[in-house]
């Protein structure tokens, strides 16, 4: 039951040098998991460890007598096994029945190795899940069926987007206490979906689950044939990862310079993005100077290439002052400068104190810094930006940073580890904020505008928000071309993409139309009631934009 | 071994990603404090912690000494590890024990194992660090050990004493650490965070590191107690009335002081065994600890005390 079951097992029992050897070629994959109180966040990781045999016995017996305690039910049941309680952490918590920070669970299938950064989902909680989301490549989030989309659902996907979450999965728990109602899910997906295009997560996925009994969860349960989907464990172990990596351009924070006589100097450090080759030339910053790669040096010997995230050290061909905090960088060149425009999630209960410097903590550099001016507080539920004069405890703060000495940065989305700091209090030595660069400031010509642009900008500008049609059938090409002209014509600004590129398109405002291996018509994967005039569909398709809420402010069509 | 560089698509596997990003920590906490040293306790973790520094200074030294916190209850066969892999290694090590306890004559068997421990290990530790002014000690502990571990950060600040404060941690986020402290206030650094059982013992194979021979299998001298089989070390063994020590093939899946270890029946014989007897098994490492079972939660107490 709770350790590796059929195949697996007998093949670690018969041959456990081929089992080790399949077992290296892992990929690591990390996941956060939110929802709101209730939503069975807990139960839903209890499950994950037990059904990939992470729970012992002596875990598991604990469990049980505890779950018979009724630590968190009142009288729990002997049979039935509390599986919230596996993940349940410390003391203090456990006294109030309810987790308060981030915890991490691991586990592990013959294809990957799996990170779970277990968030609390209460409103008060935005600092716990920020730091939860900051690694993750992958968010999954809770909505409890009974209740569908609800508040703290557009705040969790507001979270996952601006932490740069490439991957939501939205897992409709306790389909089992709505009869598998297969319209309930259709709907709840119906409009995650339209969450996510409007915050800009490319990749969305929803799956119907019971986390208690496990449908779909690891096994696929028996009580929704309407449901042809991936489980969420098959979709965890095969959501394309490799993408997510930032190889474009190199840059390397020096961390530590490795000097153990005259005649060897190693810069140490974690490739923060990009791939970096002997002999490739290379700038050294803040310094500019030019110099080449001369060696990649490991414990193991030296090698030709090293890319992100790997721990190398680089010897130059010059003898040019290099130090801890500066940064070797090639390709495109980031950004220099003093002065940037931030997202930061405030994380103290001192509020931000505007008159004060803070000490920012980017890749290796650690600089004073001051916060400019507060553009306002972001509210997750409606993206919409409220004046402020400071920043409190679990805020979004959109701001203008000035530091005191030059920074290295690319914009977040583009660069997760270059668009990245922390604010520490210097009285208290506190981590009070964490900062998203959105992009240059106005100093120097240098504001990186392709990064400034939000998904509500663009839906400002574009009067629509982003949305994914596709046909399928008997000359479904054709079709497509007919709903984007009627689409057009109304003033809708749609194409017809191929089908990888739709996520993308729509992610970035338009209506993106494809051909898809599907019956009929589909707006964001919800099926749309279409007849045999090809015409009619496609003005269905227009009034379902419009129900959906994508088009905006205008004139009603009909 | 694989060469880093050979993996194909421009990805790593999840243990060479756990490696580079173990030796970003490493070298981060050796650029960010004035005196860090490496808390070595002769286990298969320890074991990979000082073959990560290795990595993360190569070809320099490591830049801290060893601190091998002695209760003078350890295995043997440990101390004899211990010695050998440092004088190999050319590691600077320091051994501290705590004097006074000794001279009262502290022990696993009067003492009980919670008082035994927050005396011999956890008093000790303090002790260490204090004379020699460490602000940073890095240990190999990991998260999926135990529950209360889960929640811990990878730097995890200590006030003036020590202690751990589980509700009041600073917030840790992408691979950006805080390692700012005042005078006399430290933090505790896991490498090894987000490292399981298995990437450790697969890793021990991969990199061929050595272990203390008490991990395999081989006939010892044990009495069982309380169900769990303790190895009958040293002359200093308490037997209790009508304990007659018999032999038995054990081997130890954690190790510690030789009284409060407990050795489980085993043939596994080599590492590939006990990476297949761990993965076909049904409890966890620390079910062989005696110190976690003391009372409920009470790995957490010990650290909101200066415990590891």
């Amino acid at each position: 039951m709770s350790t590796p079951d059929g195949d697996e097992r007998t093949q670690i029992e018969r041959d456990v040098l081929g089992y080790l050897h399949a077992h290296e070629h892992k990929e690591l994959l990390r996941l956060v998991v939110v929802g709101s109180v209730d939503d069975g966040k807990s139960t839903l990781i209890g499950r994950l460890l037990h059904d990939t045999g992470r729970i012992y016995e002596d875990q598991l017996s604990a469990v049980k007598r505890a779950s018979a305690k009724g630590a968190t039910r009142g009288a729990g049941s002997e049979a039935e096994v509390d599986f919230s309680l596996f993940t349940d952490g410390l003391r203090a918590e456990r006294e109030q029945g309810i987790t308060i920070d981030v915890a991490y669970r691991y586990f592990t299938t013959a294809r990957r190795k799996f990170i779970i950064a277990d968030t609390p989902g209460h409103v008060q909680y935005t600092r716990n899940m920020a730091t939860g989301a900051s690694t993750a490549n992958v968010a999954v989030i809770l909505i409890d069926a009974r209740q569908g989309v609800v508040a703290q659902t557009r705040r969790h996907a507001y979270i996952a987007s601006l932490l740069g979450i490439p991957h939501l999965v939205a897992c409709v728990n306790k389909m089992d206490l709505v009869a598998w109602d297969e319209a309930v899910f259709a709907r709840i997906a119906g409009e995650l979906s339209a969450i996510a295009g409007e915050m800009g997560i490319p990749d969305v996925t929803c799956l119907p689950i019971s986390a208690l009994r496990g449908d779909q969860v690891a096994t696929r349960g028996a009580h929704a044939p309407w449901y042809d989907g991936p489980t969420l464990l098959e979709h965890l172990e095969t959501v394309p990862i490799d993408a997510d990596l930032n190889l474009t351009a190199l840059r390397f924070p020096v961390q530590y310079v490795i000097r153990p006589d005259l005649d060897y100097r190693g810069f140490a450090g974690q490739l923060a993005s990009g791939v970096v080759t002997v002999g490739d030339e290379i700038v050294a910053l803040p310094s500019g100077r030019r110099t080449k790669v001369t060696a990649i040096d490991t414990f193991e010997g030296p090698i030709a290439t090293a890319f992100a995230p790997m721990s190398v050290t680089l010897r130059l061909t010059d003898e040019i002052d290099v130090s801890r905090g500066d940064m070797l960088v090639a390709d495109v060149p980031p950004t220099i400068g003093t002065r940037f425009d931030a997202h930061l999630v405030w994380m103290s209960e001192r509020a931000l104190d505007p008159a004060r410097s803070y000490v920012l903590k980017h890749t290796t550099r650690s600089v004073r810094a001051e916060i400019e001016r507060i553009a306002g507080v972001v509210d997750p539920e409606t993206l919409r930006l409220a004046p402020a004069e400071t920043l409190s405890l679990n805020d979004i703060g959109q701001v203008a940073i000035r530091s005191h000495q030059p920074l290295f940065f690319d914009a977040y989305r583009t660069n997760r580890a270059t668009g990245a700091f922390i604010l520490i209090d210097s009285l208290t030595n506190d981590t009070v904020a964490a900062g998203m660069i959105r992009g240059g400031g106005d100093e120097g010509g240098a504001r990186d505008v392709k990064a400034q642009v939000s998904a509500s900008e663009r839906r400002a500008r574009l009067g629509q928000a982003g949305a994914a049609i596709a046909i399928g059938g008997p000359g479904a090409l054709e079709r497509a071309y007919l709903v984007e002209r009627v689409l057009f014509d109304a003033g809708v600004i749609a194409a017809v993409v191929p089908r990888e590129a739709a996520a993308v398109v729509a992610a970035a405002g338009l209506v993106a139309i494809s051909v898809e291996a599907i019956d009929g018509a589909t707006l964001d994967g919800v099926a749309i009631d279409g007849s045999d005039d090809d015409e009619a569909t496609a003005r269905a398709l227009l009034a379902a934009l419009d129900r959906a809420g994508r088009l905006g402010e205008r004139e009603p069509f009909d | 071994m694989e060469p880093l560089a050979a993996i194909d698509s421009r990805r790593l596997t999840h243990l060479r990603q756990l490696e580079a990003e173990s030796i970003h920590i490493l070298r981060e906490v050796a650029a960010e404090f004035e005196r860090p040293v490496m808390l070595y306790s002769i286990g298969k973790d320890s074991g990979v912690m000082v073959r990560l520094a290795q990595k993360a200074f190569a070809p320099g030294p490591l830049p801290f000494p060893l601190l091998h916190v002695d209760t003078t209850w350890k295995f043997r066969d440990m101390y004899a590890f211990r010695d050998r892999f440092v004088a190999e290694n050319r590691l600077e090590l320091i051994v501290h024990k705590n004097q006074r306890a000794i001279a009262d004559g502290v022990n696993p068997f009067d003492h009980g194992s919670n008082k035994y421990t927050q005396i011999m290990k956890t008093h000790a530790l303090l002790e260490a660090l204090r004379v020699h002014g460490f602000d940073a000690a890095f240990g190999g502990a990991r998260r999926d050990e135990e529950r209360s571990r889960a929640k811990e950060r990878i730097y995890s600040f200590r006030d003036r004493h020590g202690q751990w404060d589980p509700k009041h941690q600073r917030p840790e986020l992408w691979n950006l650490y805080n390692g700012k402290v005042k005078r006399g206030e430290s933090i505790r650094a896991f490498p090894l965070s987000n490292w399981t059982e298995l990437d450790v013992w697969q890793y021990t194979w991969l990199e061929q590191l050595p272990i203390v021979p008490l991990y395999l299998a081989a006939p010892r001298p044990v009495v069982e107690r309380d169900g769990t089989l303790i190895m009958v070390d040293d002359e200093r063994m308490r037997l209790q009335p009508g304990e007659v020590p018999r032999t038995e093939v054990v081997r130890f899946r954690t190790l510690g002081c030789y009284p409060l270890s407990g050795a489980v029946r085993s043939t596994a014989t080599t590492l590939p065994e006990i990476i297949q007897e761990m993965l076909l098994a049904r409890h966890s490492e620390r079910q062989g600890r005696l110190i976690d079972h003391d009372e409920e939660g009470s790995m957490e107490v010990k650290k909101r005390e200066g415990y590891f």
